[in-house]
């Protein structure tokens, strides 16, 4: 297990290499998914916005 | 010319959310599974190499995200242009989504690369290499792409002069690579650094196989994702998108 | 359509011209950065001559971004572009004019300044006709490359900081074949190759670039 966390004494290139590409692409993920969030949030609040004027009844004065 | 029906429907920004939105945990899953697979399988499986030992094993992920790199700005310019010659908005939001996950992967490749170089050939950055010059010149192409759309307010705007940007970049790319490897072979100092690695056996040609698979499939799941924001982005108050939303309120 | 081109080309060096003192300031540009390396450097004589190719042709492309402003924004501001544009002569027609005057106006100085700036850097006299010709087919490339930087950025208010980050990458091959082909002339190599790959590069940014420049005009007007 050693051996393998030190690959012959080059552990610190080879793991800091994977880790890094790993880093990335858990960053690309992690604000892809934050930002889809926040636009969906978004468009929410504008869906809203114009679904309350449909909402009122309309009134009929009889004469 | 009669276009097939799948190519209108791909037009339709509806379409292709839903389709994400279906394909997408598919396609992550396989490609994160892929990448799992041939990363450990390239760590802990394959042999020791007989010239470079150990290290060797960055072979799993420099030239993989290396690849994905160019291809994302062939994605990014093809979308582009077809964003701009058939004025498919859907288009241009790929090119968008397929630029900053190209100049990750690109970043990537040379950080692993001058990583790699640093037990190999004794150091990290050597602005001979012919690798590293295209990879280097790849990761400005994209970087003046994205200030260039970040520089307009106007989005239909940026869409088409970045499309020409892109456009003449992936003209530039050939060339670019093509000029400096034979400008490189020419010197005799730093050719050192040439040479694609350690010569490949199959224990070592599968694992390598399946992480390009890998790091591949991820590439086009990222891309799905950033495409799925971009579209709610861009459609924001459309009706269809309704049902999406958190806490329906159509 | 030879008419249109020689209006706007005669129009463009009239213009260039009304405000000649601007047209040295590429020059004392160029000037002053070959001049910051061997401050920044301290070379000896034959480290001059190593340098001295880089330097110089780092230092026309750096130069040749700084009179942008001339190509397209002049004309977009006061709607001369738009004129222009609406006009039955074809875009294509108009850019190549505005090319023309661009590159006599402003590239064709600083060619003349860097075989001078050359002897500086104790580059032979022998190897100074081979620089000429390498500058000369260079040249349209560079302008079109440039023109591409002003045109895709002309409708942006402070367009002129990213222009160098868009169009310096693309000129890595003129700069790589230019330089060669320096480098073979002071050392009274042949120097075939990197000039035919010169004029190559010359012909491709000819007849694909004004499309390009044409399409960012057009989109970046409306």
């Amino acid at each position: 297990m050693i051996d393998f966390i030190q690959m012959g004494g080059d552990g610190a290139y080879v793991w800091s290499a994977y880790g890094i590409t790993l880093a990335v692409l858990i960053v690309n993920i992690v604000l892809v998914r934050a930002r889809h969030r926040t636009a969906l949030r978004r468009a929410r609040e504008i869906a809203a916005q114009t679904e309350v004027p449909r909402r009122q009844p309309k009134v009929h004065r009889v004469q | 010319m009669k276009l097939p029906r799948w190519f209108h429907q791909l037009g339709s920004p509806p379409y292709v959310y839903r389709l994400a939105d279906k394909l997408g945990p598919w396609l992550g899953g396989l490609g994160c599974a892929t990448l799992a697979i041939g990363v450990v399988w390239g760590l802990a499986i394959a042999p020791p190499d007989y010239q470079q030992d150990e290290v060797y094993r960055i072979i799993f992920i420099h030239p993989q995200t290396a690849y994905v790199g160019m291809m994302a700005y062939g994605v990014m310019a093809v979308a582009a242009a077809i964003g701009y010659i058939w004025r498919l908005k859907i288009a241009h939001a790929v090119a968008v989504s397929a630029a900053p996950i190209g100049a990750w992967f690109t970043f990537c490749a040379l950080v692993t690369g001058a990583i790699w170089g640093r037990p190999t050939w004794g150091t990290y950055w050597q602005w001979g290499d012919p690798r590293i010059m295209s990879e280097t010149l790849l990761l400005f192409l994209f970087l003046g792409y994205l200030a260039l759309r970040g520089a307009f307010d106007d989005r239909d705007k940026a869409d088409k002069i970045t499309a020409i940007l892109a456009v003449v970049g992936v003209v530039n790319l050939p060339i670019i690579h093509y000029s400096v490897e034979w400008w490189n072979s020419l010197h005799q100092g730093p050719t050192i650094l040439r040479g694609d690695g350690p010569a490949m056996t199959t224990d070592m040609l599968l694992p390598f196989l399946i992480t390009v698979l890998g790091f591949t499939l991820t590439f086009y799941w990222l891309l799905l994702r950033r495409l799925q924001a971009e579209i709610v982005e861009r459609e924001g108050d459309a009706r269809w998108l309704r049902e999406f939303l958190p806490g329906s309120v159509a | 359509m030879t008419d249109a081109f020689y209006a706007v080309f005669a129009r463009d060096l009239r213009v260039a011209f009304r405000r000649w003192s601007e047209l040295a300031y590429p020059l004392v540009f160029f000037a002053i950065v070959v001049a910051l390396f061997p401050l920044a450097l301290s070379p000896t004589a034959a480290q001059l001559r190593d340098i001295g190719t880089g330097v110089l042709w780092v230092a026309l492309l750096l130069s040749s971004l700084l009179a942008l402003d001339g190509l397209f924004r002049g004309d977009a501001d006061d709607g001369t572009l738009e004129q222009l544009l609406m006009s039955p002569v074809a875009i294509t027609v108009t850019v190549f004019a505005k090319l023309a005057a661009h590159a006599l106006v402003t590239l064709l100085p600083l060619i003349c300044l860097v075989p001078l700036m050359a002897l500086s850097f104790n580059i032979p006299v022998a190897a100074l006709p081979t620089l000429a010709v390498a500058l000369l087919l260079a040249a349209p490339t560079l302008s079109v490359l440039v023109a591409l930087g002003a045109a895709l950025t002309v409708s942006l208010r402070r367009g002129g900081a990213i222009v160098g980050l868009l169009v310096l990458p693309l000129t890595g091959p003129l700069l790589i074949f230019g330089t060669r082909a320096t480098d073979l002339g002071v050392n009274g190599e042949p120097t075939a190759a990197p000039l035919f790959f010169l004029a190559a590069l010359a012909a491709l940014a000819l007849a694909l670039g004004p499309l390009a420049i044409a399409a960012a005009v057009k989109v970046g007007l409306e």
